[in-house]
């Protein structure tokens, strides 16, 4: 009997530096499974965020960029414009994307730049230690909501997915999660086709995957998983937002 | 090739399609907007790439991810916007990616005003971003060298994979000269393969680029910085470039200027000359690296009473020509920043007021 499951080829044989129970590196795997099924390494920039993913560039074994903090789509944008056969994909969390680098993405996804972003949401600031971010729900405790999220001050979280989905221009957007075996296999086929979609030329796509952060929401990685399905599923409901054939 | 006559802005943009580089990031801001909209018609025209960035801020990085694939990569900008790139170009430095930047400065601080100016020579020349790093920083006085400049700072910025400034005043860019783009200042890219991330199969290897500015590890970020100290200890070795007039005569006088000013202090020294006073200038046209020796041996003729830097801006290179002349002779400053250049007339007052 032939081998059945193996590393893939676009993911480093390395230890990663995540908290226990943290789905970045589920994610990361999926994107590797992609590039090796699409046989698009040796072609393949990624773009390296700021926050918790910074060091991405060591857990692929492929070409990587490194962002600032919110600016990976304008390095994206300017990868791709000058080297439309490479293919680019940017991996940010949500302090990143739907705060600080808010424009950017939704200026990269208006122009309908061709590269893919993977938009990872766990709802807090990671890698500065648990702060409140764009995402962060009603009431959430963080370090920098520590009664929990006033949204009479700071406003209800964003819905990145359908902000970006009410853009023309874009080709694919989509919301998965990873938080329980059964909605992996979604996730992943979200992320090849929006892979895919990049390699035929379509326009932006982008994959928001709802994730835990167990270390910041100080809970165990089991309770973690139960808060997501409780508190951020109904909020961030899953499903294709946008595909190239009209409204998913 | 024949000579046209072109305004600055736009010679600036056909001068880096001329050294080979078809790629353009870029946010309006007078006064050099003409740049982007002569290049919006001209880079399709020559297969390049044109593209309007939604802000400063995002221009800077597609231009760090351009170069980051060893791509020839260039904006223009006004003193504003070049704050706004500021973030990027020291992240560019940080992680050695080479581009060329052209700042067409205008007044400040703040919004400022939109007529030319000299008051960004601090941040291009010192800091123009957060963190241990210099440029290399022409600083053309009329639209022929703007070209010329733009054309060698391609390969330059190649040469030691560091963010390569053009450093004008609003009159470089506004006004119109006759100018030829030189053939033999065209050049290719410069082998990429090593850092850029090119993508593997395309340079044939299965060993990933990386283009990263970070470095957690002390002992290696002090070693990176080291290893960057010693690039723009080269530069300085390598890349002063100064313009020496009428250093030859008896001078009383040592003006230190550069750009449009220095222009006007030409004017003001040849009409001294012919009322008998002699007067002398370096004028800088790298600003980064500073000619201070060429500034420190002009100030050894016997006869020469005093130095003055005229510039406008409130006395910023008077800081390094102060530091050039090492206490040797007085050093004075004049100048304007509040858009108007000063006249022949005025630089002569004030010249001959420090010749007596």
């Amino acid at each position: 009997m032939g081998k059945i499951f193996q590393k893939p080829e676009a993911l480093a044989d390395v230890d990663t530096h995540y908290c226990p129970g943290c789905t970045h590196g589920i994610i990361h795997r999926l994107v590797a499974e992609v590039i090796d099924e699409l046989d698009v390494r040796g072609r393949t920039v990624g773009i390296a965020p700021v926050g918790c993913a910074v060091l991405a560039y060591n857990y692929f074994t492929f070409d990587f960029q490194e962002a600032a903090h919110g600016r990976a789509p304008a390095m994206a944008t300017g990868i791709k414009r000058v080297r439309p056969d490479l293919m680019v994909f940017t991996y940010q969390g949500d302090g990143d994307l739907a705060s600080i680098g808010m424009s950017e993405i939704v200026h990269a996804a208006n122009r309908g730049e061709k590269f893919t972003t993977i938009f990872v949401n766990n709802a807090v600031y990671g890698m500065t230690g648990g702060q409140m971010a764009p995402t962060t729900m009603p009431d959430q405790i963080t370090t920098t909501s520590p009664a929990g999220r006033d949204t009479d001050e700071v406003g209800m979280p964003i819905k990145v997915s359908e902000l970006l989905a009410a853009l023309q221009t874009p080709a694919y957007i989509a919301r998965q999660t990873v938080i329980r075996a059964k909605y992996i296999r979604k996730a992943k086929q979200a992320i090849k086709k929006a892979f895919t979609y990049q390699l035929e030329g379509k326009c932006f796509s982008l994959v928001e995957i709802v994730s835990t952060c167990p270390t910041n929401w100080g809970m165990t990685p089991i309770d973690s998983i139960k808060w997501a399905e409780d508190t951020l599923l109904p909020y961030y409901q899953l499903g294709e937002y946008k595909t190239p054939n009209g409204a998913g | 090739m024949a000579k046209v006559l072109m305004k600055g802005n736009e010679a600036i943009g056909e001068a880096a399609i001329k050294a080979g580089c078809l790629n353009y990031f870029a946010y309006p801001i007078t006064p050099q907007s003409e740049v982007a909209e002569y290049l919006a018609k001209r880079l399709p025209e020559v297969g390049g790439v044109f593209l309007q960035g939604e802000s400063e801020v995002a221009v800077s990085y597609m231009l760090y991810g351009a170069a980051g694939c060893g791509e020839r990569v260039f904006t223009t900008s006004s003193s504003p916007g070049v704050s706004l790139m500021s973030e990027g170009i020291s992240y560019m430095a940080g992680a050695q990616c080479p581009v060329v930047l052209v700042n067409i400065m205008r007044g400040g601080p703040g919004l400022g005003g939109i007529l030319p100016s000299q008051a960004d020579y601090l941040q291009a020349t010192k800091s123009i971003g957060h963190g241990d790093f210099r440029m290399l920083v022409f600083a053309p006085a009329s639209v022929q060298e703007a070209v010329e400049m733009t054309m060698v700072a391609f390969p330059l910025a190649e040469k030691y994979r560091n963010p390569v400034m053009i450093l004008g005043d609003g009159l470089i860019g506004q006004m119109m000269e006759p100018v030829e783009f030189p053939d033999d200042l065209r050049s290719e890219p410069t082998n990429k393969n090593d850092w850029a991330t090119t993508g593997m199969d395309k340079r044939g290897s299965d060993r990933p680029n990386l283009v990263k500015s970070l470095f957690l590890d002390p002992e290696k970020l002090n070693e990176h910085n080291l290893m960057l100290k010693a690039k723009y200890e080269r530069m300085q070795q390598d890349e002063v470039r100064f313009e020496p007039y009428n250093l030859d005569s008896e001078y009383k006088v040592l003006i230190v200027s550069y750009g449009t000013m220095s222009r006007v202090c030409r004017t003001a020294i040849d009409n001294l000359k012919a009322d008998g006073l002699e007067v002398g200038m370096v004028r800088p046209q790298t600003v980064f690296p500073f000619p201070e020796n060429a500034v420190y041996e002009a100030t050894a003729k016997s006869g020469c009473n005093a130095v003055i830097s005229i510039e406008m801006s409130m006395g910023q290179m008077l800081e390094d020509v102060q530091r050039s002349v090492k206490g040797r002779k007085e050093v004075h400053w004049y100048g304007k920043c509040g858009g108007e250049v000063p006249t022949p007339e005025e630089v002569m007052d004030v010249v001959r007021s420090l010749a007596d």
